[in-house]
């Protein structure tokens, strides 16, 4: 889900830049207000975590690979805001040492992964998980469930990213300047891919923290968080 | 003495990392390509015939010091190394982003506590 450089036109490399600055900028605010000095190694936790297993490829046989991103377990200890930092800072360390997202893609590849899939996760874990005791099977239920339905939508938008760029942008000739597949196909391809198999990577792993959370540190799991 | 929950995930962390090769070996076994829409520039031209002008531009626009978490000039190796060069990308990486984490959280969080 790492968009690479030259994928993205530069109208959409700098929607996304533009869009993420106040994001980024709200985040820090809110952060600012809620952190304590005591959270920030479980942020840190929370920002390694994200950066390793998105080291995992799973392949497709014969396929493509792809990973989850972890994203939705941080927003659920630590809250949105503060998972869209620690996302963020992971997403750039691997696009600036090792190339993995485009540089000029960075904002794109953050709403996608460092906004929109641990917001939504964050609310779906909410909203499945609302009244529910602590250590109730619903809470990791409902961490499984945001964890596929957020990487599938980050997944999709990704896609209609890829997919806009042929109608944004062609030679004279008919040739795709950037992204050379449309809405047609990069959106089933991104959505299938996920949806059958990296949806569930990520539904597990962030299943299986909680569960194991609820036994070893519930009260990372209470109410109040940033 | 119990330990800290923060010493347990710094360790599950720690194992992460000695993993993380699987996520190398893994795709390299099924025989599975790149991620969608991650193609380098010659796997475009297989694909559909031609690079796109602009991908052809701003896909060199930045030269990462640690290409996909290996070393460079180090494609070729066999996977055993490809594993070690892994390991190093993901501490380093990981080094560096918990760094990064700590330096905003030391602007951002609250002193009193």
């Amino acid at each position: 889900m790492h968009i690479p450089d030259g994928y993205l036109g530069p109208a959409t490399c700098g929607f996304f830049y533009v869009a993420m600055a106040p994001i980024w900028a709200f985040a820090s605010r809110i952060v600012k207000k809620t952190l304590s000095a005591k959270q920030v190694p479980l942020l840190a936790i929370g920002a390694a975590f994200s950066f390793v297993i998105m080291m995992f490829n799973v392949p497709i046989p014969g396929g493509t690979t792809g990973h989850a991103v972890g994203g939705v377990l941080v927003a659920i200890l630590l809250g949105p805001w503060a998972a869209c930092i620690a996302i963020t800072v992971a997403l750039v360390v691997q696009a600036l040492l090792f190339g993995d997202g485009g540089i000029t893609a960075i904002g794109a590849n953050c709403f996608n992964m460092a906004f929109v899939l641990p917001f939504l996760g964050y609310y779906i874990y909410k909203a499945i998980s609302y009244g529910s005791a602590v250590d109730s099977n619903r809470r990791v239920i409902a961490a499984g469930v945001a964890g596929y339905v957020a990487l599938n939508l980050a997944a999709a938008l990704t896609g209609f990213e890829f997919g806009i760029q042929p109608l944004l942008h062609k030679t004279a000739s008919g040739q795709a300047l950037y992204c050379p597949y449309g809405l047609n196909v990069a959106l089933p391809a991104m959505i299938g891919e996920h949806a059958l198999v990296f949806g569930w990577v990520e539904a597990i792993v962030t299943a299986l923290v909680i569960k194991y959370l609820q036994k070893q540190a519930p009260e990372l799991l209470e109410e109040g968080k940033v | 003495m119990k330990m800290k929950i923060t010493t347990k995930l710094w360790i599950g962390i720690a194992i992460l990392i000695i993993l993380s090769p699987v996520g190398l070996i893994l795709p390299e076994v099924f025989k599975a390509g790149a991620a969608w829409g991650e193609w380098g520039t010659e796997e475009m031209m297989e694909l559909v015939g031609y690079i796109p002008q602009g991908l052809e531009k701003l896909s060199s626009i930045w030269r990462a010091p640690i290409p996909d978490y290996a070393f460079h000039g180090w494609e070729e190796k066999p996977l055993q190394e490809l594993s070690f060069a892994y390991i190093i990308s993901a501490v380093t990486g990981i080094g560096v982003t918990i760094l990064a984490v700590f330096i905003i959280g030391k602007l951002l969080s609250k002193k009193d506590d």
